[in-house]
């Protein structure tokens, strides 16, 4: 979502991003021309009138269980943001019993929060283990 | 998911759900507002409607339309630039 119209969008999708991403981009490209949708989360800048690099994870519920905001000089990393996504998605599998300490992966060690737990996850979980 | 929609000449832009759209007059309350609307971790996303375009299409985009799903929302400030 930018601040660009979709007619824009269009023109973007068809002579830039298909050369890259085979058959266009696959998700909705959303105009967000006066830029109300960034205020509301926040991402606008006024003073550039264009919408900062942000972005949000959302749940099935619809609550926001991530951001990041960046200025736009520096990307992002796609593969961060699948790594959240996958994290998210196995704490809400396990009803948040598990919890996916920090740099995991699927198929890496989780942890139980409770407890028996506090003072106790260096036992349990050296990050060194997952290097 | 919303169905094609015609396009005209106008430039309709998006809007948040349940807001009304501000008057001039209104810059010091929307001064205010912006400065207590609270975006965080664990609250529910605003829920927006607005154009998009989508493979070869143009239609609405609704985000509580998307309720039941992961969602990945993306700001970037410019088309022809990276994200």
């Amino acid at each position: 979502m930018s601040v660009d119209s979709q007619f824009v969008h269009k023109m973007w999708d068809e002579h830039e991003l298909s050369k890259m991403v085979q058959g266009g981009i696959p998700f909705p490209m959303v105009a967000d021309a006066a830029g109300h949708i960034g205020s509301a989360y926040g991402v606008y800048d006024p003073d550039a009138g264009v919408n900062v690099r942000g972005r949000f994870i959302i749940d099935p519920d619809g609550v926001i269980q991530a951001m990041e905001v960046l200025t736009p000089p520096v990307g992002r990393k796609v593969e961060e943001t699948l790594r959240q996504i996958r994290a998210f998605q196995h704490v809400r599998e396990t009803g948040g019993k598990e919890v996916t300490p920090s740099g995991w992966e699927p198929g890496k060690k989780v942890l139980k929060p409770g407890p028996d737990l506090v003072g106790r996850v260096w036992e349990v979980w050296n990050p060194k283990d997952d290097e | 998911m919303a169905e094609q929609e015609s396009i005209g000449c106008g430039r309709p832009t998006g809007s948040v759900v349940g807001e009304r759209p501000k008057e001039k007059e209104d810059v010091e309350t929307t001064h205010k507002e912006a400065a207590v609307s609270t975006i965080m971790v664990g609250r529910k996303a605003p829920d927006f409607v607005a154009p998009a375009y989508h493979q070869g299409g143009f239609k609405q985009v609704k985000l509580s339309d998307f309720l039941g799903s992961w969602v990945v929302l993306c700001f970037y400030p410019g088309d022809f630039t990276f994200v």
